[in-house]
């Protein structure tokens, strides 16, 4: 009955969400595992491509792969056309209000790394702070750790309580005049915890910090609009977003990007080069030296298409479904812990059997057909405020179904019994 | 009772696994394995016996006895602690050179190289290094004994 419910939603568009036409446009998904259906709920981790991705990246490659700016030639310019039009994309896709704050990277650890280096090097001297969160992945705690370092500034954390939340009045009073920066997770990627990241945005800019916030695990859970946010730099990775691998976007305020050094030099990110001296580009050319990744330009914009196809209404109503039901089912089998127990979370489900390993669990899980991903999740200082080696983490798309839920949590039963024999 | 040799010791194990049709009761028995392995006391789960591994913790410790290493070694995943089993089944109880000369084919024979690759994921190359190591430095004692 929740089956068919689920299967036929009427999206605010009028649009029709069927999950088995979905599911057809994402070949991996009918592939066997162990002789059984591959059931993929490591989406935080990455997500699958549906087609239209895979054909667009093939497309480039079989008629106009060349190299952008400066061709004179008609390939060149398509690629060229190609590459403006992603950048137009991601531009309408995060509403900013110009197309020169979209800085393509190699996903939102370069992207984290290119604010560090770049923002941070300039704007945080001694005696600085830097504020990050307990639950920010390694790519955005690391960064800053290495600028706090050779700046001899401060790193300190934002706590978060039993939940998984984080923790509002403790941000308020480490807010202080020292601090330079704020860099936090829209979603965390290992507890689901979506952070009211418009608040903190307003806090630190009433402190005078700038503000950083890793979108990666939230651009395509929910509508980003930086505007509304205000976040001076957004950054995300296209794999997350069922886009290719090795293709980010950082997006930055323009005023901030014109006043920061280059991150990386080269090609491209210059305008006039002579022995004596180079003049630099204007952004967002000034971040991108080198030759582009026009393949994953293409294949974001072709992703980004998909999400505006299907609508991020509908995707965020299966996922909550899907988070909703494996929440309820889990519940009920004993020694399972959830960590993570944040009022508002997208769909990532991780937790803990009692007395049991988490890899031996995903091993386990494998043997269904099952993928979920064990382990600390490069989160390891949160892993230890919760007195955790690791969790199992299952995650949780759109195009995955309620019967795949029951599938996994049937694995895990027979995983547990299995284990503790 | 005659022991035997690493190579059939290698080959008992590759015969065993080809009874079991699937991956659900190849880990299964590994699980078997595991259990019938005598923990390590609580005091020797200490850092300086640990072997790196990024999802599990596993302890291994060596003695020589009558020229040959003799390993116990436990972990906190009960499969890392059934693959540990196959390792000292066929590494322990042998002198250094006859580890040091193994070629330890069973392990890609029954499949496990594949389905454990990573070496962060489970310690298991870790611990074959941590192994042979061990098998290294008795062999340099020895040596300088006998000079």
């Amino acid at each position: 009955m929740r089956l068919t419910l689920v299967k036929l939603q009427t999206t605010l568009t009028g649009k029709i969400f069927d999950v088995d036409r979905i599911r057809d446009d994402f070949p991996i998904l009918s592939r066997k595992i162990n002789g059984k259906p591959l059931v993929y709920l490591d989406n935080a981790a990455t997500s699958q491509k549906p087609i239209s991705v895979i054909n667009a990246i093939t497309d480039y490659y079989k008629k106009y792969n060349s190299n952008i700016h400066r061709g004179v030639y008609s390939i060149s310019i398509e690629a060229n056309e190609a590459y403006e039009k992603a950048k137009e994309n991601i531009r309408a896709f995060i509403n900013a209000g110009d197309v020169r704050e979209i800085i393509f990277t190699r996903g939102t650890t370069e992207a984290i790394n290119l604010v560090a280096y770049s923002y941070g090097f300039t704007h945080v001297n001694e005696g600085d702070e830097v504020l990050i969160s307990a639950m920010e992945h390694h790519a955005n705690i690391v960064p800053w750790q290495v600028l706090c370092q050779q700046k001899n500034a401060k790193l300190k954390v934002i706590p978060v309580n039993s939940k998984g939340k984080l923790e509002m009045e403790e941000f308020k009073r480490l807010l202080t005049p020292k601090v330079k920066i704020v860099a936090v997770c829209h979603i965390s990627n290992s507890l689901g915890t979506i952070n009211p990241v418009k608040e903190v945005i307003r806090l630190a800019h009433e402190n005078g910090s700038v503000v950083l916030i890793d979108g990666a695990q939230a651009i395509h859970h929910t509508n980003v609009d930086v505007c509304d946010l205000g976040a001076d730099f957004y950054a995300f990775s296209g794999h997350k977003m069922y886009g290719p691998m090795g293709i980010g976007v950082l997006y930055g305020k323009a005023e901030l990007l014109e006043a920061m050094p280059p991150y990386q030099t080269g090609g491209d990110m210059i305008s006039s080069v002579s022995f004596e001296k180079t003049i630099y580009n204007d952004i967002p050319l000034k971040f991108e030296a080198g030759t582009p990744n026009v393949e994953g330009t293409v294949g974001i914009s072709a992703a980004i298409d998909y999400i505006n196809e299907v609508g991020l209404d509908s995707i965020h109503k299966q996922e909550s479904e899907l988070l909703d039901y494996a929440t309820e089912k889990i519940n009920q089998i004993e020694g399972v812990r959830i960590i993570g127990t944040a009022q508002n979370k997208a769909s990532v489900l991780s937790f803990v059997v009692n007395g049991l390993n988490a890899l031996d669990i995903g091993i386990m899980l494998d043997t269904y057909g099952v993928a979920v991903r064990t382990g600390q999740h490069c989160t390891e200082p949160l892993m230890d405020i919760f007195g955790i080696p690791g969790t199992v983490r299952a995650s949780f798309a759109f195009y995955n179904t309620l019967a795949e839920v029951d599938i996994f949590i049937e694995a895990l039963k027979s995983a547990i019994s299995t284990l503790k024999r | 009772m005659e022991t035997k040799s690493i190579a059939e010791t290698e080959s008992e194990i590759i015969e065993e696994f080809s009874f079991f049709p699937d991956w659900h009761d190849k880990y299964e028995y590994i699980i078997e394995l595991g259990k019938k392995l005598k923990d390590i006391p609580e005091d020797k789960r200490v850092n300086e016996n640990k072997v790196k591994g990024c999802q599990s913790s596993v302890w291994l410790i060596s003695d020589l006895a009558d020229g040959k290493i003799i390993f116990t070694a436990d972990s906190d995943s009960v499969i890392v602690k059934g693959l540990i089993a196959l390792l000292i089944r066929v590494l322990s109880h042998r002198t250094p050179d006859e580890i040091l000369e193994a070629k330890l084919e069973f392990i890609d024979a029954i499949g496990l190289k594949q389905h454990l690759a990573g070496t962060r994921a489970n310690g298991l190359a870790s611990m074959i290094k941590q192994i042979r190591m061990y098998a290294l430095a008795y062999k340099a004692k020895q040596e300088q004994l006998q000079n």
